[in-house]
């Protein structure tokens, strides 16, 4: 894990003061609150619906014990006893007081963590794969490069005040768990000709009311080129952005419109320039970053004891079979810890639970903790002795559920719960979802399917990527649910399809079942996929099934 | 009356009654150094042969979210712009760091805002030297 | 034709605490959509909308919402939103629900 130097400490405490101030500001007028907006979202502060809300960075998802900790104390002492782990490794406390936060930016310092950037219109909380450094398909372990990238982009002078967010996700394995191709930049690890790694660079992705799949603008970029040709990218995009309409101010926009070929050349241009400042830079500082992240001793642990639970018990089988991954070391498994429970609100962990996994993760993970895009926690080191220990214990904390990739292992933005955007809700509706498919014990049956719910078309949810997306809308002052189809968040990226008009929340939960009733009637075996189904057969059967009275009336 | 800011504080504006020319009025020729006014969409690539005739830029903040004149700064001083260079507009003291390191040597601010936030308030910014993560890539490579 | 002004209150953020405030009558602010006044003339609303409006030291982003008379005679919100800004998250008994009693009409 990375390790604060003390550039790190200082540069947080100093900006924990700088916001204590700029509270007093805002409170004695020196600020106005357009002014002072900025400012708060810049660390992480929001104005919600019902209170302000503070989304605090876990940089690339990694966390240790003692970090889960405090976020555990955090909520006790400043919020109400929980916290909401967000779609871009963020954690949400959703009832802060103004004059506290810098108190609770403060208690974040001491365990050097920060909000900084989680918000505004600057480059965002860079987020990677949740296997990092455990996965077996890895190239290489994105969070050196996601650590660079970090303290490059933190206060970067120029970036501050871009024309909107700008997001950036690494990966470093061929299987995409980054989301990579919906970032205003995606980065991918590749092998070059010589077997030497390098970037990917893709650029123009994005959700929100134009959904769109990023491009790629340099198929190979040698590691030493990457700040430079991050800034040649912002500073382009800084200029030259739009910035008359907030809806058209994504860089998606502007490659959309300027062409991906013209814009390349502008970027290439400005990194010629820029390449000259960073001689060798991003070399060195990588390779003195790899040590941080260098993987924990692994030791050889007897696993018979895993053997023999799994045959003894069903519970632990089910959970084995659904929540763990291959690690690289055949000893080891990723475990992920559902945080969708049945009628739960998906992404939500209380402090005790947050305790639990801190103890867990110290006592038998390698004290590594991670946070996934899909709001649930991984240990991504445990030796598989210790899986029966650890599903018992998450067992007696209400987090052993055995959901993960399964229809109930739902994405839900917070919606108009909380959300001051929202213009719907989205967490009842992944509630319901999961409890009515449970009732009808179907979840094993369907398999692996992913559904993503935002409650407004800013797509925090990544409903587009769902395999089925759910977009809360308002319509005529009564909340309604559009269905998309066929979406794909992976290296097969795909936005998902409109198959028809959208409906009330009463309709929504009939017309999902009627979906994949139909699904599991058209399906070529247990083994075919929803994805891989609707691929296979378009949307037709799926249309049919959602609007049977238009069909009936066609017929 | 406007006031610069620089890291020593606040300043009576030296310029307030000097010429600043837009860039196509500099472009159609001068004959003495003159003053220069952009706006943040102005292209400074072919600006660099008429350093020569520039005495100072002033780059226009049209509101203080408009990052534009930030990297606009960068690009003058990566086309090897060594003179005076401020910016005007609308500018809060929480920008002083990133003006200061994007090349600016000063900002320039008008009587409103100088009231409402006063020189002390500037100068907490002006230690933006020590808190750089970009020096400090720069620096431990 | 101008769209028929429909009664409003004025609602907004405070600014320390950061929950949902209303206007009062009296020109005070409360935490309860029963207790806020109901606007029936727009130019009334607009003018005391733009008058809070100077006052940025209490609050955050104020506006103008739909209401309309319940039977007991007091103002109820129109519009869900404001329905859940009334009463807090459907998902936990958080918010005014918990701390003013008002529930949500579900
Ligand atoms: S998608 Fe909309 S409702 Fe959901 S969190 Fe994002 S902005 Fe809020």
């Amino acid at each position: 894990m990375y390790r604060y130097s003390e550039f790190d400490d200082a540069f947080v405490r100093a900006r924990v003061a700088e916001f204590r101030d700029q509270v007093n500001r805002r409170i004695n007028g020196s600020l106005t609150e357009e002014e002072f907006k900025p400012l708060r979202l810049k660390n992480g502060l929001y104005l919600q619906l019902h209170a302000y809300m503070l989304r605090v960075a876990i940089p690339y998802g990694t966390l240790d014990s003692r970090q889960m900790h405090q976020l555990a104390h955090i909520a006790e002492v400043w919020d109400k006893g929980y916290g909401h782990f967000t779609t871009r490794q963020n954690i949400q406390f959703n009832w802060p007081k103004l004059a506290d936060v810098p108190d609770m930016l403060e208690a974040l310092a001491d365990v050097s963590m920060h909000a900084i950037q989680t918000s505004g219109n600057c480059i965002r909380n860079v987020t990677a794969d949740h296997f990092a450094g455990a996965a077996d398909d890895e190239i290489e372990d994105p969070r050196p490069t996601a650590e660079l990238l970090r303290q490059w982009s933190t206060d970067h002078p120029e970036f501050q005040y871009l024309p909107r967010k700008f997001k950036i996700a690494v990966s470093g394995s061929p299987n995409d768990r980054a989301v990579t191709r919906a970032h205003d930049i995606g980065i991918r690890a590749v092998r070059g000709k010589g077997d030497e790694t390098g970037y990917e660079i893709l650029v123009g992705g994005g959700l929100g009311r134009t959904p769109m799949i990023g491009k790629v603008i340099r198929s190979f970029l040698p590691k030493d080129d990457l700040l430079p040709y991050m800034e040649a990218i912002l500073r382009v995009y800084n200029l030259s952005g739009r910035r008359d309409n907030k809806y058209k101010a994504r860089i998606k926009i502007l490659v959309h419109e300027t062409g991906l070929d013209e814009l390349k050349d502008q970027i290439e241009t400005e990194f010629t320039a820029r390449r000259r400042v960073f001689p060798g830079v991003n070399q060195r500082l990588l390779e003195s970053l790899n040590a941080h992240f260098a993987p924990p001793e692994f030791v050889d642990a007897e696993s018979s004891e895993y053997e023999l639970r799994r045959t003894r018990d069903p519970l632990f089988r089910t959970w084995c079979d659904t929540n763990l991954n291959r690690h690289r070391d055949p000893n080891l498994a990723i475990v992920t810890i559902s945080l969708k429970p049945v009628a739960g609100t998906p992404g939500d962990a209380t402090a005790d639970q947050m305790r639990t996994i801190a103890d867990l993760a110290k006592s038998f993970a390698h004290d590594e903790i991670r946070v996934s895009h899909e709001q649930n926690i991984i240990l991504p080191h445990v030796p598989k002795a210790f899986l029966p220990r650890i599903h018992d214990r998450l067992k007696r904390s209400g987090l052993a559920t055995a959901n993960i990739g399964l229809i109930s292992d739902i994405i839900a933005c917070p919606g108009m719960d909380y959300c001051a955007l929202a213009t719907a809700r989205s967490i009842p509706i992944a509630q319901e979802i999961s409890q009515r498919f449970d009732e009808l014990r179907l979840e094993r049956k369907i398999g692996p399917l992913k559904i993503k719910i935002s409650g407004c078309i800013n797509a925090c949810g990544h409903h587009h990527v769902g395999h089925i997306g759910i977009l809360g809308l308002d319509r005529a002052g009564v909340e309604n649910y559009q269905i998309t189809l066929g979406g794909d968040a992976t290296e097969t990226a795909a936005i998902g399809k409109r198959p028809g008009p959208g409906f009330s929340a009463e309709e929504l939960i009939p017309a999902l079942e009627r979906l994949l009733d139909a699904y599991l009637t058209i399906r070529l075996s247990g083994n075919e996929t929803f994805l891989q189904c609707y691929r296979r057969l378009g949307d037709q059967p799926f249309k049919t099934a959602l609007y049977p009275d238009s069909a009936r009336k066609a017929a | 009356m406007n006031r610069i800011v620089r890291d020593d504080g606040f300043h009576p504006d030296d310029l307030e009654h000097g010429e600043f020319l837009t860039l196509e009025r500099l472009e159609a020729g001068v004959e003495a150094p003159v003053l220069l006014q952009l706006e943040p969409d102005a292209d400074p690539s072919d600006l660099p042969r008429h350093f020569a005739w520039i005495s100072g830029i002033r780059i226009h903040f049209p509101n203080f979210t408009d990052g534009r004149g930030f990297s606009l700064a960068a690009r003058l001083r990566q086309l090897g712009y060594g003179g005076r260079l401020g910016a005007f507009g609308h500018l809060i003291a929480d920008q002083y760091s990133q003006a200061r390191r994007s090349g600016f040597d000063e900002v320039v601010i008008n009587e409103l805002m100088a009231a409402r936030q006063p020189e002390s308030q500037w100068l907490a910014k002006s230690g933006w030297r020590q808190r750089s993560y970009q020096a400090h890539i720069l620096r431990s490579a | 034709m101008a769209r028929r002004f429909t009664p409003k209150i004025i609602t907004t953020n405070d600014l320390l605490e950061g929950d949902v405030i209303y206007l009062t009558a009296d020109g005070s602010w409360t935490r309860r959509f029963s207790d806020a006044k109901l606007f029936l003339e727009q130019a009334e609303a607009e003018a005391a909308l733009a008058r809070i409006e100077t006052r940025q030291d209490i609050h955050v982003g104020a506006y103008l919402a739909d209401a309309e008379t319940g039977i007991d005679g007091r103002p109820q919100p129109v519009h869900f939103r404001e329905q859940f800004r009334a009463t807090g998250p459907s998902n936990y008994f958080h918010g005014k629900q918990a701390e003013t009693g008002d529930v949500q009409v579900q």
